[in-house]
């Protein structure tokens, strides 16, 4: 194979194009900017051949000019229809009247709407939920942030537990179980009650379930530093007996959602719940087949390895996060959800296709040349699912781009969405067979896995809570910190793959071409460094996130200012029963 | 709906497409695997540290960075002689009832592959010295250090390995550094991994992609002999590193030396295809050249590389020559 054709390679150039959307994106606009400075270079020319003719009117023209002024010049007093009395709003017509006196640096985004039916018991339980997954995320991104460091300095701890083979599960799980797992069941128990119009069945279970996980996530990361760990499958490094206690807390929380949904007061089931419950049923299924503790020997365990991991991703975070988007979109741009069908249809396609694909991340190796041939098809099959979800999600947007600006959460929506497109579509074009050639064993792994399982499900879990907590608490984030947190993440995010990607590519194609492997570890320098530049970046952002995440729940209140009459009235009658007492 | 509309009919079915799709494509799969599978003949199983040695590697987590697979692909020949095929993994089983077994394929090379890193870098001098600190040996390497696996002693005892570490790492380390037992261990692991030849007359599955380049073969052989730097650094620069001065008390230096620059081809063509062992203060040096399958032409361009870098000016040595050596040694160059 010439190594100097691999742009004719398809599953190159589907990866480049999708690199390529948004550079498009910003060359039209481009486009349209010199454009639109070359015709008022133009106007300015015309206009100049104007002034040039009115310099020599004629007196009667000069004439009729002044006469036409005098007419322009004609003023009313302001008053006529108003008069001079007070104005009042009898029925209370107005509302959020806007005030324009004051500088206004960070835009005013629209106010999260207050839902106050929401029993105080379950708020306490998501907000748990979300709090501990919140810890999660940044101390996994610290792991991953020290990880990312040491590329770049692999001198800069001798100690066994902090060396970078066993922190590097650490990371991946703590993310994996801690943050993205707690943030979406604490998410789905706000979720399923809702969409079922009911109570949630159990709330003790839902402690339960949070108290298990949480075990199995501190356990876990303690015995991975340790040195105690399954034998090396990625995502597989807890061994069973920590991983159980992540099954039973999921397996706990599944009877709960169940019992919620079978005593339902609407007649359909919402394909949110379709969603989720089926996550969380394979998640069960997958553990159980991957953790089984007596089989598995020679290369059954590779085999189980790729379904494995790629069920992980794919049937619970995935799945799972298209359920709570299905829910939050459509509450958010308050319409309903484009086509219906096409969720269904995604969702079928979905369980279909994803379930065929984990073998590819074994091609070319020793397991059976079928398997790996079927992975492949499973993954040009994804087209399916993942077109027809991002076209609902776009269609229930279209009308309603302008929301965009004037809110908080949607951005991270908008980001999440176009994510799913661009990384899931970027992992069909890397299973193709010469694509794996270039990338396989590379940092490309990496930044995928970055674009998806952080571009896609953690910018979505983002906008949940920011949609989410609000509601609960009646408090809301500080714009300017949630927007900075959504700049350095997204800016973060491309800083981090990006280079990776290139660097990437490069290092394969100096594989394919012989040369000594040490050559390829000294070519990564510079992109290793733009990676742990983009981490910090990330990383930051999650500090400010966690802030935000703060300020929404606390409860040491400040000095309350009553806005409201009703609240001013309120206070007023209860300082004046105070005073008679 | 009716379907749609009862919670059990639609996750039942559900789950049991779900179920269906994992028995086919994983269980069944990977049952049939494990159970119509045995070892190669010539395969010999892991002795009792060899095993230890292989949690020690388990434990670090050493498959985050290095695979030990060699894909049917042509640019995996470097790190194997042949295609890795399901017979390799057979004797592998659970490591207990607690953890999984590791095949520890892996799925990154940040790091060089291990499947054949017994016949290509065998030498325990070497590997311990790169356990301790991978810089002393590799200096652009980002591999973690293992100085746990060391220990420092005022005096050695006996069976003990000392390891000499170059000055400029020994900071603050007073004493001889000492290898524990976990370290010995990895290293008779990274020892036994070597690539075992398939039975004879059975033909080994062919590497794919590989290059089909318009150059003729004669010219191949032409390019080969302008590489020698580049085949130095990937046979002979771990040990002997970039500049040739070798690591003191470990690998000698091959700038100046008179093995190198003298006129005994004879020796210094026998010394990089079986190896040598005279001098008693540098460790062994195993065969590279037939380790590695170093075809004449490999050789010459290295011996060229070596005679002329680093200050070295002796003369030119020609592939004739190297091949008559060859076959005098009666090795027959395979590629």
């Amino acid at each position: 194979m010439e190594t100097t054709n691999i742009f004719t390679e398809s599953g190159i150039l589907i990866t480049i194009t999708l690199i390529a959307i948004p550079i498009i994106v910003a060359s039209i606009l481009l486009v349209l900017k010199s454009y639109s400075i070359i015709r008022k270079q133009k106007y300015e020319k015309s206009k100049k051949d104007y002034n040039e003719y009115i310099s020599s009117l004629s007196a009667k023209e000069l004439e009729e000019l002044e006469k036409r002024q005098a007419e322009i010049d004609f003023e009313l007093t302001h008053q006529e229809l108003e008069g001079n009395a007070e104005a009042v709003d009898k029925k209370g017509l107005l509302h959020n009247i806007k005030d324009v006196n004051e500088l206004r640096f960070v835009e005013k985004k629209k106010k999260s709407q207050p839902r106050p039916n929401i029993e105080p018991g379950l708020t306490k339980l998501i907000l748990w939920y979300l709090g501990c997954a919140t810890f999660w995320l940044v101390f996994g991104t610290t792991v991953g942030e020290y990880l990312g460091i040491k590329f770049a300095a692999p001198d800069i701890d001798h100690l066994s537990w902090l060396s970078f083979g066993r922190l590097r599960p650490v990371h991946t799980n703590s993310v994996f179980w801690g943050w993205g797992s707690l943030g979406m069941l604490g998410l789905s128990y706000y979720v399923i009650p809702r969409v079922s119009n009911v109570p949630i069945f159990n709330l003790k279970t839902g402690y339960h379930s949070l108290i298990l996980i949480n075990a199995a996530v501190i356990l876990g990361s303690i015995s991975l530093m340790a040195g105690i760990n399954n034998g090396g499958g990625e995502y597989r490094e807890y061994i069973w007996p920590i991983m159980a206690l992540f099954g039973a807390g999921v397996f706990i929380s599944l009877i709960n959602f169940l019992k919620t949904i079978a005593k339902r007061k609407t007649r359909e089931i919402y394909v949110s719940n379709w969603y989720i419950i089926s996550a969380i049923m394979f998640l069960l299924v997958i553990a159980i087949v991957a953790y089984w503790p007596t089989w598995q020997n020679g290369l059954g365990e590779t085999i189980i390895q790729g379904y494995y991991m790629h069920q992980g991703v794919g049937m619970w975070f995935m799945l799972f996060s298209l359920g709570l988007m299905y829910y939050f979109l459509p509450q958010q741009l308050n319409k309903p959800i484009y086509s219906y069908s096409l969720g269904i249809l995604a969702f079928w396609a979905q369980i279909l296709f994803y379930t065929l694909i984990g073998t590819h991340h074994f091609i070319f190796s020793a397991i059976p040349w079928w398997l790996q041939t079927v992975a492949i098809v499973g993954s040009m099959g994804m087209v399916i699912p993942v077109v027809a979800g991002t076209t609902n999600f776009l269609m229930t947007f279209n009308g309603s781009w302008h929301k965009i600006s004037g809110s908080y959460t949607l951005p991270f929506y908008l980001i999440g969405i176009i994510f799913y497109f661009t990384g899931s579509l970027q992992g069909t074009a890397e299973a193709f067979r010469f694509t794996n050639l270039v990338w396989h064993f590379t940092d490309f792994t990496v930044a995928h896995s970055h674009l998806t399982m952080y571009g896609i499900i953690t910018f979505m879990l983002w906008g949940f809570i920011y949609t989410l907590v609000p509601r609960l608490t009646g408090k809301e984030p500080p714009q300017i910190t949630v927007g900075a947190h959504f700049w350095l993440a997204l800016i973060g995010l491309l800083f981090y793959t990006v280079p990776l990607m290139y660097g990437s590519t490069l290092r394969g194609l100096m594989w394919m071409d012989g040369k000594p492997f040490i050559d390829s570890v000294e070519l990564m320098e510079p992109y290793w460094l733009w990676r742990a530049i983009g981490g910090s970046l990330m990383w930051f952002s999650h500090l400010l996130f966690a802030y935000n995440f703060y300020i929404m729940v606390s409860k040491n209140k400040s000095e309350s200012l009553l806005l409201e009459p009703k609240d001013i009235i309120a206070m007023n009658k209860k300082s004046s029963l105070t005073a008679n007492i | 709906m009716e379907f749609f509309d009862n919670h059990k009919k639609l996750f039942g079915s559900a789950l049991q497409l779900f179920i269906v799709l994992t028995v086919f494509v994983a269980i069944l799969p990977a049952l049939n695997n494990q159970e119509n599978n045995a070892p190669l003949p010539n395969a010999k199983p892991l002795n009792e540290d060899e095993v230890a040695g292989k949690n020690v590697y388990i434990s670090q987590g050493c498959v985050a960075c290095h695979t030990q697979q060699v894909r049917n692909v042509d640019m995996d020949k470097v790190w194997g002689s042949r295609p890795g095929i399901a017979a390799d993994y057979a004797n592998m089983e659970r490591t207990d009832l607690w953890r999984n077994t590791a095949t520890l394929m892996g799925t990154e090379r940040t790091g060089p592959d291990l499947t054949n890193i017994g016949i290509r870098q065998p030498s325990k001098e070497w590997n311990l010295l790169h356990l301790y600190q991978p810089r002393a040996v590799v200096g652009k390497s980002v591999m973690p250090a293992y100085p746990w696996l060391f220990e420092t002693k005022k005096e050695l005892q006996e069976g003990d390995v000392e390891i000499i570490v170059p000055d400029e790492f020994r900071k603050n380390v007073s004493g001889k550094i000492v290898a524990t037992k976990e370290a010995l261990q990895l290293v008779a692991y990274l020892q036994s991994l070597k690539q075992v030849e398939l039975p004879t007359g059975k033909p080994a599955p062919e590497f794919l992609y590989k290059k089909t380049s318009s150059e003729n073969p004669k010219e191949k052989g032409q390019l080969l002999e302008l590489d020698g730097e580049s085949l130095y650094a990937q046979n002979c620069q771990s040990c002997h590193q970039a500049n040739g001065e070798g690591l003191k008390g470990a690998f000698p230096a091959l700038k100046g030396s008179p093995i190198v620059l003298g006129d005994d081809i004879e020796l210094f063509v026998s010394i990089i295809m079986l190896g040598y062992d005279a001098r008693p203060e540098f460790a062994t040096m195993n065969g590279v050249g037939v380790d590695n399958n170093l075809s004449p032409e490999e050789v010459t361009a290295i011996i060229n590389h070596e005679r002329s870098s680093w200050g070295n000016n002796a003369k030119e040595v020609s592939l004739e020559e190297v091949k008559n050596i060859l076959n005098l040694l009666e090795i027959t160059a395979k590629k």
